[in-house]
């Protein structure tokens, strides 16, 4: 049976399962994965399967944990990496930018680094300070490493067989307040290209951008904003980096109109990318400036002020508003 | 009254115990301390230049072999010397010495084996030369041609690594790698007195303990971290850590090739049995500057260089060579020619070494392409062109 009706959690284990099956070379390592399956189950029963050779339970030390990722595919294996929770991405940050995503092009192309580092980001799940961010610009601005986000089922189990068969260093963005969110998996499809973006839901009066968890938001606006009469296309970018600005030029170019959401702080965000690079291409088709959505200019607040931080329906439909009435 | 009898009195006033008591603790205490100031180090050829025997450590080489590595200092020597004077020429940007640690460079490159992988800092130039690394290939990144620039398989010397102490998690992953693989080779991770602060090496140090990785911590201490002396970075002797995260530590002379040769030999047949990891703290000077761009003289004073000069790693060899009659005055002199030509190799391969073009740094950003890349090198290359002369200068 090719298609099945899969939680998006469970779609990355099937993905990993499947890696893990079919090359011998890949290995997943982090904190908890094994016996635990990891703090939210992703690794569910994968060590039990395969062995704690491949499903590796780490010491806890996220720079520990990329640095030996990076040995170990040095030595010719394809690490797949767990950091617990987005804001335990730190320790590791100096490896991931310093060493990781430059060390192919430092030796000349002779060495390949395909290491994929599994982050579950973002908020909505009600937790503790560092277990809620957005922090995937600050990966999306360092050369050499790939930083992606799937949406659905379908594309986290996708995407993810793609990260782990490219020779690229991946940041693999988890949605993870969507990890429950059930949807098809066909596991015999053939996969759109991994850095393109998709059109969700045509429309013509606006684009509404998104990737991740906002995804959801925007479709659910798209559809109150239809009850109003407005027309709205939602791509879902899937690829922060490198970004797939010709699909979104193809949009803004009929809708005239854009808007970027995430949840990551807007100042410096992919928002900020996309508005300075699509005005460079659109300028003469766009009927009002480019708007983002998103988090501020703030330490991500406790979790009972969560659901009014993040872009939610109405600060979308806020936004679309305001560029409509330009 | 004795000087000693009034440092006696102490305990004898405080505890009301006997004299001889108070004697001996004060003795004891002393024997402490000396042992903290100066640990044991394992040495098989004293800075005189004499043979020595150690009780865990022997060596027994060839004439031929011990010349060997003679050669390999003097001409790793040599190579230095010539990339200080390239840079004092303009033709490098900065050179980090190795001056003073030829024994503790050679000695452990001799010991590893074509199957072992080496994992170095920036200043590995005596280790790069063992491991058969085109000495051209390492003034290429210092010269600012290229980043790096070799084929780490090609040797199975990695790239040179800048960030301090980031190569002892890749020697670790590296050596996790190899008893995946059920392979016999082992891996060296090298790093300094300066590292050694450095979380990622005490990772290393734990990742490889847990998973029993066969990985030989180098550690080459050239007593100063650019101008931060040993006691800025630790309080006990570095060798001794090893003990705490579950594996052997050792210190040698690092100016003793010979004992440097016969240590890490011995770390690296452990390693190959499957015994894990050993640190080996090889203890020794940085003669010169940390780079070409420091000023020693800021903060030490001469006197401590010169007490090191009198353990020269290469002279003690070379003395202990024409006293056994290992080595005799053709040898020293055919040498001395043959070093000389090679400086002048070098500095020839220097020189001859062109600019990279601009558009390269779009190249090998990904391994895989990226749209972002072939969009910027396109927009470059347009600007380029839109000049005159095509060059974009």
């Amino acid at each position: 049976m090719a298609v099945q009706k899969l939680p998006l959690a469970k779609a990355i284990n099937e993905s990993l399962r499947k890696a893990l099956e079919t090359d011998p070379k890949v290995l997943l390592m982090g904190e908890d994965i094994g016996k635990l399956g990891g703090v939210f189950r992703v690794t569910d029963g994968l060590q039990k399967d395969f062995g704690e050779d491949r499903v590796i339970d780490t010491p806890l030390a996220e720079s520990g944990i990329v640095g030996t990722a990076i040995g170990l595919a040095l030595r010719g294996y394809r690490p797949v990496v767990e950091i617990q929770f987005d804001g335990f991405v730190f320790p590791a940050y100096d490896q991931i930018v310093t060493q990781l995503a430059k060390m192919h092009a430092r030796s000349l192309g002779k060495v390949k680094l395909p290491v994929v580092i599994r982050i579950p980001y973002g908020g909505g799940i009600g937790a503790v300070e560092h277990h809620s961010e957005s922090p995937e610009a600050l990966f999306a601005h360092v050369a050499g490493l790939k930083v992606i986000s799937p949406s659905n089922s379908q594309d986290a189990y996708w995407m993810l067989q793609q990260a782990i068969q490219s020779d690229d260093p991946v940041i693999y963005f988890e949605p993870k307040r969507r990890y429950w969110d059930k949807s098809d998996v066909d596991t015999d499809a053939i996969p759109a290209p991994l850095h393109s973006a998709r059109t969700l839901r045509q429309g013509t009066d606006l684009t509404l951008v998104a990737y991740g968890p906002m995804v959801k938001v925007c479709l659910e606006a798209a559809a109150a904003a239809e009850e109003e009469g407005k027309s709205i296309e939602v791509l879902d970018l899937r690829s922060m980096s490198p970004i797939d600005f010709d699909s979104i030029q193809a949009s803004v170019e009929r809708t005239g109109r854009l808007v970027v959401v995430h949840e990551a702080p807007v100042f410096y965000g992919s928002g900020a990318e996309i508005a300075a690079r699509i005005t460079e291409r659109c300028f003469y088709h766009l009927e009002s400036p480019v708007l983002r959505v998103g988090g501020f200019h703030a330490p991500y607040p406790p979790a009972r002020l969560e659901e009014e931080y993040l872009p939610g329906l109405d600060r979308v439909l806020d936004a679309v508003d305001r560029s409509l009435a330009y | 009254m004795t000087v000693e009898s009034t440092a006696a009195r102490t305990p004898r006033r405080t505890s009301g115990g006997k004299r001889a008591g108070g004697k001996t603790a004060t003795k004891a205490a002393k024997t402490a301390q000396a042992q903290a100031a100066e640990p044991e180090l394992v040495q098989l050829l004293t800075p005189e230049g004499k043979r020595v025997e150690h009780p865990d450590y022997a060596i027994d080489l060839s004439a031929d072999e011990l010349r060997g590595l003679y050669k390999d200092m003097v001409l790793t020597r040599q190579f230095d010397a010539e990339a200080i004077a390239l840079q004092r020429q303009g033709e490098l940007g900065l050179w980090p010495s190795l001056l003073g640690q030829e024994a503790a460079q050679i000695g452990s490159g001799r010991a590893t084996k074509d199957d072992d992988y080496v994992f170095p800092t920036y200043r590995e130039h005596g280790v790069a030369w063992c491991r058969g690394v085109e000495p051209k290939n390492l003034l290429g990144m210092f010269r600012g041609v290229n980043n790096g620039g070799w084929d780490p398989n090609s040797n199975n010397f990695h790239l040179y690594t800048i960030v301090i102490g980031s190569q002892a998690l890749h020697a670790t992953g590296y050596a996790m790698g190899i008893t995946k693989d059920g392979a016999d080779s082992a891996v060296v991770a090298y790093f300094g007195d300066g590292a050694s602060s450095q979380g990622d090496v005490m990772e290393g140090f734990n990742f490889a303990a847990v998973y029993n990785a066969p990985v030989v911590f180098f550690c080459q201490n050239n007593q100063w971290a650019i101008s931060e002396g040993n006691e800025k970075q630790f309080r006990v002797p570095l060798f001794q850590r090893a003990q705490g995260f579950g594996f052997p530590g050792v210190r040698v002379d690092g100016n003793d090739v010979l004992a440097v040769l016969a240590v890490t030999r011995a770390a690296l047949e452990r390693a190959r049995r499957g015994e894990g990891p050993m640190l080996i703290e090889a203890f020794t000077y940085r003669m010169g500057a940390h780079t070409t761009s420091d000023d020693p003289t800021k903060y030490r004073r001469d006197e401590e260089r010169e007490a090191w000069e009198a353990k020269d790693p290469i002279l003690r060899l070379r003395t202990y060579l024409l006293a056994e009659g290992l080595a005799d005055e053709a040898f020293f002199s055919e040498l001395e020619a043959e070093s000389e030509a090679f400086g002048k190799k070098v500095r020839e391969a220097v020189r001859s070494m062109e600019d990279p073009d601009m558009m390269a740094i779009f190249e090998n950003v990904y391994a895989d392409g990226s749209a972002l890349v072939d969009e910027e090198r396109a927009q470059f290359a347009a600007y380029q062109a839109s000049f005159a002369d095509g060059e974009g200068k």
